[in-house]
């Protein structure tokens, strides 16, 4: 591998701050809604998921509060059943998928690749509004007839036989699907055509081998999804039969069809996630990331074995037997790349120095809580056992735990992780820490005791318990609460911060990829010329300096082939 | 706007591009791989087809009687000459040719109006003879095809798997053999009635008959948006054409809009036999 020669001298400090950055360099309400600039698109990103988080996360509180004695306390099964409809479409479909590529992702893309915004920032844009749009297809539905199909959108029940309003919820899921597909497009050809000179694809930092994988994954599954919900649209409008039985069509052609996108949706969620924590476990272990190739190419094979694996949703919906055996076999493969990951953080972690600042705990909790959730996975991938398990609390705790515990918690890291650079302010690491430790407590006990109920079979979806399931449900809920604590004091950290906190410097975590090379928050344009890309885990590369209170380029550092 | 993406000699250069070149590459890759995605739209459909195709192949034959081949042969004729007139403006485009440029876009955009104007026809005729998408079909004499002529092509409802049966049973019966709904027509009989409207016909092998036209109207009427989208964009650049804004070294939106009307082209003459040629 080529040496690339950095200034041996570098005698003048970079530029920390500047006085006019993306966030202040233009005024108005037009100049967001209309800006091309990709910083600026993340952050209306990041604001609509946050409040769609927030949407979803008061469903979420309704269902556990309606859970904690047996019999039904404030609302009646309808309502329910309405209410965990709501929760998971809102937080799937306006909150996971789009969480990380769209909000974090967006922001620290380009800045990652010394560029100065993604290839089409019009098309970016448009991506953005089909989101809003969809979510006011949410909203909309929320104050018509409300859903209750569950997220699944299940046929014939959702084309025939309820009075909810599934038409418009199917038609914002389709908006959005189109917003991920041309998010994905976006970054697709960004990662491929954007690259500074000397990052080739072995210098790629990792998070952008995930956005790469995820944009496979958008590119590929979500049109199906896309054409499944119009013809269930068709169906339900029309009275084609395509999925309906009465009318002619097959229900469980619904179910591969949905599941053909939404298992690689799974991976859309989960891979940004491992893509935010390969960069922050480096980055918090100061350490060269190990097995770089090895994370890189799991990535990837991660994004192309999710494609085969979605029969594993339908192994008791009639499927033949040597489907499922097949299903079954792929889906164990597709615990090797995850494995993979883990184990190369952990060796990552060893005889690193592990700072364990608030971006930091949320990436350890990740491991944790993706180890348990992807383990549990493998119960569900059994035939023998999914056939006890399926439709009980240990789904729904397994995909809580890949999807809480997994995205919503890297998702989390990340936002403190790129926090200073996307703001240009330093939250309270005290109070940082204090929420991470927090939410990590209460998630666990809001989901692990439903492994248990789930295995002594709870149902998933019902309204009402038995007496027996008392207990798990009581800590279920009271783990919620903290949990909600948590999270509710990571948000006042957080904007807190935005009023009160220090100025960040430009390279607060001393770590080694582009983003950090240019100003907190950065400049309209990024960078004035496309950095020098090297090693993007080289750690050495930078050093602390007490004067700027952040890291600088290490003078007389000479990067080394890896 | 303090927005703007120009370069200032080079209007069309966006700010975020090294050079032509560097925009021209991102912008291919870029629609290519929105092609990708385009047919993987279009796979759910294609996959509905082969599925219902598979478990009911005498509905298929047999209803497609009712499409009208030498329209669907002329709008596959005008699409393909269409696709010509597009990868010849690219050429212009390329040469800086703008007459040229101009043309040919009008022609491709031309022949767009005239496959929808066709398919406006054919949509007619089926509404006419009652063959709506879904709830509303109500098949009405004649629908499948002229029958007193004896036309051959109408033999084919016959379910393979329940071809001897209908073979032994008696005339007139054979649609009343119990539910397993699976009907003959024997064309040769003329005293018998076509299954749209014979009264012995069970309800769920009629119901077959609409899962055609559900899928044929699926499938024609989403490339018929794609068409409409089609001349949207393709308008615009004529627009954009007539202002003198292409040149040899910037010509990218000519050349993907015409990529975008190829697969428009590709996915109709697949659709074509799929639907049409069935016999």
């Amino acid at each position: 591998m080529t040496q690339v020669d950095i200034p041996v001298e570098s005698p003048v400090r970079p530029v920390q701050h500047l006085d006019k950055n993306f966030i202040n360099h233009s005024k108005g309400f037009l100049s967001w809604a209309l800006t091309l600039d990709h910083k600026r698109i993340g952050l209306m990103y990041l604001a609509g998921i946050s409040l769609s988080f927030f949407l979803g996360g008061l469903f979420a509180l309704a269902i556990r509060l309606e859970l904690f004695s047996p019999g039904m306390q404030f609302m009646d099964a309808e309502t329910y059943n309405q209410v965990f409809t709501l929760h998971g479409a809102v937080m799937v479909f306006l909150f996971i998928i789009p969480g990380i590529p769209a909000a974090l992702g967006n922001v620290v893309l380009p800045l990652m690749l010394g560029a100065k915004d993604v290839a089409f920032p019009r098309l970016n844009l448009c991506s953005y509004y089909l989101w809003l749009s969809g979510a006011a297809f949410f909203i909309w539905t929320l104050f018509s007839n409300g859903l209750d199909t569950g997220w699944t959108f299940y046929t014939p029940y959702s084309t025939s036989y309820t009075d909810t309003s599934v038409i418009q919820a199917t038609a914002g899921v389709f908006m959005l699907g189109f917003s991920s597909i041309f998010t994905g497009l976006n970054f697709l050809v960004t990662i491929h055509k954007m690259r500074p000179p000397g990052m080739t694809w072995h210098k790629l930092p990792l998070f952008l081998w995930g956005m790469y994988g995820t944009a496979i994954m958008q590119l590929l599954a979500t049109p199906v999804l896309g054409i499944t919900l119009l013809l269930l649209i068709m169906e339900t409008t029309l009275g084609i039969g395509i999925f309906d039985p009465q009318k002619g069509g097959d229900p469980v052609l619904y179910q591969h069809f949905f599941w053909f996108y939404s298992h690689p949706a799974v991976y859309i969620m989960i891979l940004p996630a491992m893509a935010v924590v390969s960069e922050i476990i480096a980055a918090f272990s100061r350490k060269h990331i190990f097995g770089y190739r090895m994370i890189a190419y799991s990535s990837v094979s991660i994004a192309l074995l999710s494609f085969l694996v979605w029969g594993h949703h339908m192994f008791v919906s009639s499927e033949s037997t040597l489907a499922t055996l097949i299903f079954s076999a792929i889906t164990f493969t597709i615990a090797i790349p995850s494995a993979i990951k883990v184990f190369n953080w952990l060796a990552t972690l060893y005889k690193g120095s592990v700072a364990l600042d608030t971006p930091m705990l949320y990436a350890l909790g990740f491991m944790w809580l993706f180890t348990i959730g992807g383990l549990t996975g493998l119960f569900l991938a059994v035939l023998s056992t999914d056939v006890v398990l399926h439709d009980t609390y240990f789904v729904v705790a397994h995909f809580h735990y890949v999807m809480v515990g997994g995205t919503l918690f890297a998702f989390l890291g990340g936002l403190h992780y790129w926090w200073p650079k996307m703001t240009g302010k330093m939250y309270s690491e005290t109070s940082g820490r204090i929420a991470a430790v927090t939410a990590f407590i209460g998630f666990n006990l809001a989901f692990f005791p439903q492994f248990i109920m789930g295995s002594r079979g709870m149902p998933r979806r019902y309204a009402d318990y038995t007496a027996d399931f008392e207990l798990y449900h009581r800590l279920s809920t009271t783990g919620t609460l903290i949990l909600g604590v948590g999270l509710a004091l990571l948000a006042y950290t957080l904007l807190r911060s935005l009023f009160g906190g220090k100025k960040a410097p430009a390279n607060p975590w001393g770590s080694a990829t582009i983003e950090w090379e240019c100003p907190s928050p950065p400049p309209h344009h990024n960078f004035d010329h496309p950095p020098l890309a090297t090693d993007p885990y080289d750690m050495e590369r930078v050093e602390w300096d007490e004067e700027v209170q952040g890291y600088v380029p290490a003078v007389g550092h000479r990067p080394t082939a890896h | 706007m303090s927005d703007a993406h120009g370069h200032g000699d080079k209007p069309f250069l966006a700010h975020h591009f090294e050079d032509e070149d560097h925009q021209f590459d991102s912008g291919k890759l870029g629609i290519w791989a929105f092609l990708v995605t385009e047919i993987l739209f279009f796979s759910g459909l294609f996959c509905a087809y082969v599925i219902y195709r598979a478990m009911h192949p005498e509905v298929f034959t047999f209803a497609s009687n009712a499409l009208d081949t030498q329209m669907g042969a002329i709008n596959t004729g005008v699409l393909i000459f269409s696709s010509l007139t597009a990868a010849w403006a690219v050429r212009n485009a390329q040469l800086g040719q703008k007459t040229g440029l101009i043309v040919n876009l009008s022609i491709t955009i031309l022949c767009a109006f005239g496959f929808m104007g066709i398919k406006y026809l054919e949509y007619s005729h089926k509404f006419d003879k009652g063959l709506f998408p879904g709830d509303k079909y109500e098949a009405k004499e004649g629908a499948y095809g002229d029958e007193s002529k004896g036309n051959a092509n109408t033999v084919a409802f016959t379910s393979p798997d329940e071809e001897e049966s209908a073979e032994e049973a008696e005339p007139g019966v054979a649609f009343s053999n119990g539910d397993s709904a699976e009907a003959a027509l024997a064309e040769e009989d003329g005293e018998e009635l076509a299954p749209w409207n014979d009264p012995n016909v069970p309800e769920a092998t009629k119901r077959k008959l609409k899962i055609f036209f559900g899928i044929y109207f699926c499938m024609t009427g989403l490339h018929g948006i794609h068409v409409l989208i089609g001349i949207l964009v393709l308008g615009w650049l004529l627009t954009r054409a007539i202002r003198g804004h292409f040149t040899p070294t910037y010509y990218g939106p000519i050349d993907f809009a015409a990529l975008y009307w190829h697969l428009v082209d590709l996915i109709w003459i697949y659709l074509f036999p799929l639907l049409y040629l069935i016999n």
